[in-house]
């Protein structure tokens, strides 16, 4: 996959409806409400990781959607914001909130970093060096034994009373997920939203009508950084520990897939992906332990037979209805 | 308004530009023609900072702007079109204008305003100007070309600017579609006052509006002044227009 492959992905927006959209939303979010009475510990918990999952694949693609940048390391954001909780809860008395606020601010600050240097370079260079950087702090985090306990991870992070069981954990996740979705949806529909499209689309015209097109990708790339920061703390949440394969490329590679598979055009589309892939993965691990087989193969269909993700296709036809029905 | 003095530019050894003078005075048109590979191009990626100069002076408006950065150089009041089309592909026609208008108003880091909502007026002043009116909701990719060049000079007009820089404004165009840019050109000129610096290879065109001509040949200015002169000059007709007929 190539930036330009990016660019050819229509806008992510179109003719749908938004009071449909959030009439959609609106339901599941009260079927979620619900899901705990009805549903088993094991899939509350399986839905709290889905909540994780999807906040960090929906930063991902503001990056990678909307900003038409080969982000391929975006899981060193996620595990930066789960250390930090880790670290923090059981290396200081700081209160357990310090932790949580300080966890996206430190994503952030590491997105500042890797970004500078990576929105100077262009599409497969750009995500190279995203790579490597992030491979750099994955080395550290797995080599630095006193502050990170190395490749043991750490594990029992303390959380408090109210957060023990799952479903306080479950409801805790759904409105900082919800929250956070919020946040970034009105991100993508700002002036800033409309010029990271505009940037993505034509980066030397940006540039040309006053745009600081390398700030606003660096802006884009540490806004996204510090929502995977936040999706790093609801995974210390439902798991309550840590492991240096967090910040492991094939993680990020992982994230990636989801947003293909969803729909890098659509605004739910990563989180609808992020959905399939953990759920199937789960379904996958009861009959054999090839999980990654499975997800490779997944990965080629989708490229040849479902380019523009699965929500995006959905989408297309609904668009496509809507034209016939307007005569046109 | 803008200056140019002895600019030089260079790609791997070869003499781009090689000295390039222009004066742009404020509320005229002034075109710079030439043959093909004459350095046109060039000379305008480097007045707008797409381009670095190796040497030499550019001034707009009094200020030293030589390699700039071209957003800075946006900020201080210039805008140009693309001689290829060089529009947000994605975007529909209104967004595209409103892009621009949303930069020149520095909102474009703004995080929390519904984007859809700003200077509509604004926008739909420049389309309608423009005649693209009734394509505001058609995603760009699916004007035609004609439409799309003028869309070009459109999103250069978001910007408000002072300078206005059109890199062959009707590079492969229909008679009646370089007829409508030439009205546009000498709409914005007379009725909005902008001063215009334009390259153009149709020279009807060349001498229907502009004010002042400069000759680029290899690289180098080898005559500035009236149409009439430029069409008497003896070392402009053996350089350019000999050479085409």
């Amino acid at each position: 996959m190539s930036t330009n492959n990016l660019k050819l992905i229509e806008n992510p927006k179109g003719k749908f409806n938004t009071y449909l959209g959030l009439g959609i939303a609106a339901v599941g979010i009260i079927v979620l409400l619900l899901a705990p009475g009805f549903l088993t510990q094991y899939y509350v918990y399986l839905l709290a990781t889905v909540f994780t999952t999807a906040l960090l694949a929906t930063s991902l693609n503001l990056v990678l959607g909307y900003g038409g940048l080969l982000h391929l390391h975006h899981g060193v954001f996620f595990g930066v914001g789960a250390y930090t909780v880790a670290i923090v809860t059981t290396k200081t008395s700081w209160p357990f909130a310090v932790a949580v606020l300080l966890a996206p601010l430190v994503a952030a600050l590491i997105a500042l970093v890797i970004g500078w240097f990576c929105v100077r370079l262009r599409g497969l260079y750009f995500g190279m060096l995203t790579l490597a950087l992030g491979q750099l702090v994955w080395a550290i985090v797995y080599r630095w034994n006193a502050l990170t306990n190395g490749d043991n991870g750490i594990h029992a992070i303390p959380v408090p009373e109210f957060l023990t069981s799952i479903n306080s954990v479950y409801y805790a996740t759904l409105l900082i997920l919800v929250i956070s979705l919020i946040i970034l949806y009105i991100i993508t529909k700002s002036p800033f939203g409309l010029m990271l499209l505009a940037t993505r689309d034509n980066p030397v015209r940006s540039e040309s009508v006053g745009v600081n097109v390398k700030r606003h990708r660096l802006t884009a790339f540490v806004i996204a950084g510090f929502f995977a920061g936040i999706a790093g703390v609801l995974f210390v949440l439902v798991e309550r520990s840590v492991a240096p394969s967090l910040l492991f490329w094939s993680e990020s590679a992982e994230v990636l897939i989801m947003c293909l598979m969803g729909g890098l055009t659509v605004f739910m589309g990563p989180m609808l992906g992020a959905g399939i892939l953990v759920l199937l993965s789960m379904v996958v691990g009861l009959y054999t332990e090839y999980w990654l087989l499975v997800l490779g193969l997944l990965l080629l269909l989708l490229v040849l037979f479902l380019p523009q993700g699965i929500l995006g296709y959905l989408m297309e036809i609904y668009n496509k209805s809507q034209d016939k029905r307007g005569g046109n | 308004m803008l200056q140019v003095e002895q600019l030089k530019k260079s790609f791997d050894g070869f003499q781009a530009i090689s000295d390039a003078n222009l004066l742009v005075p404020k509320g005229e048109v002034v075109a710079v023609i030439g043959p093909n590979g004459a350095g046109k191009s060039t000379l305008f990626n480097l007045i707008t900072g797409h381009l670095q100069a190796d040497s030499g002076h550019i001034r707009f408006q009094g200020k030293e702007i030589t390699s700039m950065a071209p957003y800075k150089i946006c900020h201080r009041g210039m805008a140009r079109s693309f001689q290829l089309i060089n529009i947000f592909s994605s975007l529909t026609v209104f967004e595209n204008v409103q892009a621009s208008v949303i930069a020149k108003h520095r909102l474009d880091q703004n995080f929390f305003r519904p984007a859809k909502k700003l200077f509509i007026e604004e926008t739909l002043e420049i389309l309608d100007s423009f005649g693209l009116f009734d394509f505001k909701d058609r995603s760009c990719s699916a004007l035609s070309y004609g439409d799309q060049k003028v869309l070009e000079i459109a999103i250069a007009l978001g910007s408000k600017p002072e300078l206005l820089l059109l890199d062959e404004p009707t590079a492969g165009m229909s008679s009646e579609e370089t007829r409508r840019i030439v009205n546009l050109i000498k709409h914005l000129s007379r009725e909005k006052g902008l001063t215009i610096l334009l390259t153009e290879h149709d020279m009807e065109l060349v001498f229907d509006v502009a004010q002042k001509i400069m000759v680029l040949h290899q690289g180098k200015t080898i005559a500035q002044g009236l149409p009439q002169d430029i069409r008497n000059d003896k070392s402009v007709q053996n350089a350019y227009l000999g050479e085409t007929g």
